[in-house]
């Protein structure tokens, strides 16, 4: 019983901030990483440094706030949320129309705010709780209204022009579709009608630098000094980089610059190029730590909504993961994927980390419902 | 009651349901996971060498640095082409913050004039923030050092310091030495075709004429190059290997500065030439043409007036006469054709013919003139060559016969290059039965080789092919290469350039070789012998043979007047010459142009050339 108690005590000291111990220390372990690249990516860059510690102070607070918030408030407000998103969606949309240019932001004054951020998070919010009033598997027509709530600000987003982060949110929200156990044959069926649609997307909703960065990924060597300088010299980094890399500050396509955006969406480059395999080794063990303790924690989830939010959330990061990876070592096309919580700079680190905190949130405050 | 149940028995199958999904996206996430490892491995491990490659490729570019040029020396170590320092104002764009206003500045303390500032403006816009750039070059004494004072003020502003050839004694030696200029596309692609083309890349310059051209290869060096490691932008990182250019070899010359300085002296505006040559070896002491020309003008690159004003100047300074010039030879050949008598038994030495002042072939109505109008009487070989008889000469070359005439003089040298060491000769013109088919079209006729035993007609020669045809009288039949060039040297040592004398003529009676000698001694030294006046109070013992070559065709029974004919057709003033008469150790032949006779124009230079040679010493030291 003492022993019981002492370590409950231990437990509670996060339990009683409902933070998951694991899942906090992976988190730490990768931005710690994360830091000590960003410092040789950046060219030893002090205020570069300071900027991303601030950010991801920021970042742990939201994390940690959002943690504090209980399951049943988020399920409530995940709807609001979404609909408030795509009012602001369409407001992006407009003054970009007035201002006659592309445009991803509003300008609120004080700060530039990208209203797809907040969607990033509330389709998946959005989505699992509609799938979530009914019982699992999900009805045809459930799946239908799911798609729809997807598609709607996908479009939005695509239109901006934004392909990428329309896609991811896309997949965040087909993420909760796929967990919530739709069958395997509406997948397969869905997957075929998506690779019809793919020379639709090809001609009419893809702009011709979009086109560009899909012919240079297929060959890059076709135009070296052009476009497929970025995934030459990557390639260069990476591989020259052999088992145990140059050192660390010693890479040389990094140091001397021949890596372009080497501290934002190519510092993957810069690990491989520095600390080799090895090191590439450990990075993505730390991910995969970070994805199977998140899986595990979405498993335990007490509830359907709970379970299908983290679920989504999870896969989500991997995908953002795997898509930074595969186009800096020349896998996919180059879309403006940072490597998470490891690239320089941007908004999404703070979206990543209020994932992970509204993660945490749904993990842990499972017990305190449970126990009366 | 049944809604509840069913949503009982839900809850254990959705879970099932959501925890079988997850198993599925971990493994999908595993699978993925490995395909980037697997694709790691190809690029890190499998194709590790190629990309490494590519990684050094990137950064480490190679700089070539130019060889500097070997130095050019007199006999006695007096340097004739150096390089010196140039100076030019360049500014590192990067590094001045108002380029307006720093280059008003500027103007306010040296002149710059509108078009060199906006070319250099032009270069800011197309090169590297980070690259120097030159504003002007060519600085001045005066404004290196007013820019000097002023370096404070201008961050970023340079003097830059390059080295360029200079040839301290101006025109003194410009037919000899050439000159060096930038390398035209003509000769990038000789060095191309040549594998030169590398040793090259970091050099601006290249002989252009001259011993700077013959002896491009040797003075150029041996191109050195720093390995440096740069940035994306092509800035250096730092420098991690070094390997010294290697400079040319200096060449040293067996001219000498003071004899050039008394033939400039002595020719003053008279156009023509002077060589000085060593017989016994073929090295060159003296070697001047004149009008010469200022060859530093064409190093940094001459105007197109100054140009212009060369290249159509009536007194061609551009050519250079000892041997690009080819006179007729005139009189100075008559020993060489009277040793070729002798040593045919055509004529002994006490052959004695009868001159009435002309000379005329059988059955033909032409008299062949004597330079003496009513003739010398009955002359000997010594009179002939001593008071130069012409219609001794007519008789015996009529008698040799044009063949043996052409392939004895051919043999001396005549006709053909003498092989010296600068590429700006002429071989001049032996005629031959084969030469007047192939020029003219024409048989060759008696009275062709009549005019030809006195050195007139079709024969030319340049001044170096006589001072060699008299070598080989002096040294039996040996004929020397000449050349500019005695040694080599670089840090380690001193290499001789000592070409071997070519055994041309045969010798059949030695004493035959020693009258012909006796004649050209008795030339200067006997009163009334053609070169005596000029050489009367010489301290040495000299030996020669004038000549006065006519280049106006004058009517049967006319007179020639110099003062009723064109300057430009009277007379060309021969000398041949070599002393000491016992041991010669210089030999000598002065062509003059449009100077009148040979004797009382060409020896007296000759004289004051020999004079300079025996008094100063020049070639005693062997």
């Amino acid at each position: 019983m003492t022993k019981l108690f002492d370590n409950s005590t231990r437990q509670s000291t996060l339990t009683q901030f409902h933070i998951d111990g694991p899942l906090v220390l992976g988190l730490l372990a990768l931005v710690s990483f994360g830091l000590v690249i960003l410092y040789s990516a950046s060219g030893q860059n002090i205020a570069m440094m300071q900027g991303q510690i601030i950010r991801l102070g920021i970042a742990m607070a939201v994390m940690i706030a959002l943690a504090q918030i209980k399951p049943q408030t988020l399920r409530r407000w995940s709807m609001p949320l979404f609909l408030v998103g795509l009012a602001l969606l369409v407001a992006v949309l407009m003054v970009g129309h007035i201002g006659k240019g592309a445009q991803r932001w509003l300008d609120l004054g004080f700060m530039k705010f990208q209203p797809s951020e907040i969607m990033k998070l509330a389709v998946p919010m959005a989505v699992a709780w509609f799938i979530a009033t009914h019982s699992l598997p999900p009805k045809i027509w459930h799946l239908v209204v799911g798609v729809i709530m997807c598609a709607a600000p996908t479009l939005l987003i695509a239109v901006q022009p934004d392909l990428g982060t329309s896609i991811l949110i896309a997949t965040a929200g087909v993420f909760v579709l796929f967990m919530s156990g739709m069958s395997w044959r509406i997948i397969i069926f869905v997957a075929s009608i998506i690779s019809a649609f793919l020379p639709v997307l090809w001609i009419f909703l893809m702009h011709d630098y979009q086109r560009q960065r899909v012919l240079t990924f297929l060959n890059p060597e076709s135009d070296p000094l052009g476009s497929g300088y970025h995934i030459i010299q990557s390639k260069i980094a990476i591989g020259s980089g052999g088992l145990d890399g140059k050192g660390y500050l010693q890479g040389t396509q990094s140091q001397l610059e021949f890596l372009p955006e080497r501290h934002t969406d190519f510092i993957f480059a810069v690990i491989s190029e520095e600390l080799g395999l090895l090191g590439v080794l450990v990075l993505l063990a730390l991910y995969l730590f970070i994805i199977y303790r998140c899986m595990v924690i979405s498993s335990q989830a007490q509830d359907n909504y709970s379970k299908l939010v983290a679920g989504s959330f999870t896969l989500t990061f991997f995908v953002y993961v795997f898509v930074n990876i595969g186009m800096v070592s020349g896998l996919l096309p180059v879309v403006g994927v940072p490597l998470p919580l490891v690239s320089y700079g941007g908004t999404s680190m703070v979206t990543l980390m209020a994932a992970f905190g509204i993660i945490m949130s749904l993990g842990t405050h499972k017990r305190i419902l449970a126990a009366p | 009651m049944l809604k509840k149940r069913v949503a009982i028995q839900d809850f254990a199958a959705e879970a099932r349901l959501f925890n079988h999904r997850a198993v599925v996206a971990m493994l999908v996430v595993v699978l993925l996971f490995c395909i980037i490892i697997f694709n790691q491995y190809q690029l890190q491990i499998v194709s590790y060498q190629d990309y490494q490659t590519r990684s050094e490729d990137n950064r480490i570019k190679v700089v070539p640095m130019a060889p500097n040029r070997g130095l050019i020396f007199d006999r006695s170590g007096i340097l004739l082409a150096e390089n010196r320092p140039v100076f030019s104002l360049e500014l590192v764009p990067e590094q001045i913050k108002d380029m307006p206003s720093t280059l008003a500045a500027i103007a306010e303390l040296i002149e710059l004039n509108p078009e060199q500032t906006a070319s250099f403006l032009k270069q800011v816009k197309a090169q590297r923030r980070f690259n120097s750039i030159a504003l002007k070059e060519q600085l001045n004494d005066t404004e290196v050092a007013i820019i000097a004072a002023n370096q404070h003020r201008f961050p970023g502003v340079s003097v830059e310091a390059r080295l360029s050839r200079h040839y301290p004694f101006g025109n003194l030696f410009t037919h000899a030495l050439g000159y060096i200029g930038k390398i035209n596309v003509r000769e990038l692609q000789q060095l191309e075709a040549d594998g030169e083309a590398p040793n090259y890349a970091a050099s601006r310059d290249i002989g252009k004429i001259g011993l700077e051209r013959f002896y491009q290869r040797e003075l150029h060096g041996t191109m050195g190059y720093q390995e440096v490691e740069v940035n994306n932008r092509g800035r250096l990182i730092r420098v991690l290997r070094s390997v010294p250019a290697i400079s040319g070899k200096n060449i040293h010359l067996g001219l000498d500065v003071g004899l050039q300085l008394t033939a400039q002296q002595v020719l003053k505006t008279q156009r023509g030439a002077i060589v000085a040559m060593d017989p016994r070896d073929g090295a060159v002491l003296a070697f001047y043409s004149n009008p010469s020309y200022d060859p530093n003008l064409f190093v940094l690159g001459i105007s197109s007036t100054n140009y212009n004003e060369l290249l159509h100047s009536r007194d061609r300074p551009l050519i250079n006469r000892v041997t690009q010039g080819t006179y007729p030879p005139a009189s100075t050949i008559k020993p060489h054709l009277a040793l070729l008598g002798l040593e045919t038994n055509t004529i002994t030495p006490t052959t004695k013919i009868w001159d009435p002042g002309y000379f005329m072939l059988p059955n033909v109505d032409h008299r062949y003139r004597d330079h003496l109008r009513w003739g010398h009487g009955w002359v000997d070989l010594y009179l002939a060559i001593t008071k130069s008889c012409d219609t001794f000469f007519y008789e015996l070359g009529v008698k040799l016969g044009i063949d043996r005439i052409s392939d004895y003089m051919g043999k001396m040298g005549f006709g053909e290059k003498t092989g010296v060491d600068i590429l700006e000769e002429n071989s001049g013109i032996m005629p031959s039965r084969g030469w007047k088919r192939a020029k003219h079209n024409q048989p060759w006729y008696q009275g062709d080789t009549v005019p030809l035993s006195i050195g007139q007609s079709y024969w030319t020669t340049t001044p170096l092919q006589l001072a060699v045809a008299t070598s080989v009288i002096l040294n039996h039949g040996e004929r020397p290469t000449p050349h500019l060039v005695t040694a080599f040297s670089d840090e380690q040592a001193k290499v001789p350039n000592l070409p071997d004398l070519t055994p041309v003529i045969e010798v059949v009676n030695i004493k035959n070789w020693q009258v012909i000698m006796d004649t050209m001694h008795r030339t200067v030294k006997e009163l009334g012998g053609s070169a005596h006046k000029a050489f009367i109070g010489s301290t040495y013992d000299a030996a020669g043979k004038t000549g006065t070559a006519q280049l106006a065709a004058i009517a049967q029974d006319a007179k020639y007047d110099a003062n009723a004919i064109d300057e430009r057709l009277r007379d060309n003033a021969m000398f041949i010459g070599y002393a000491p008469f016992d041991n010669p150790t210089v030999v000598i032949a002065v062509a003059l142009e449009n100077a009148g006779g040979g004797g009382s124009n060409a020896a007296p230079i000759a004289r004051h050339i020999l004079d300079y040679y025996f008094s100063a010493g020049v070639n005693s030291n062997d």
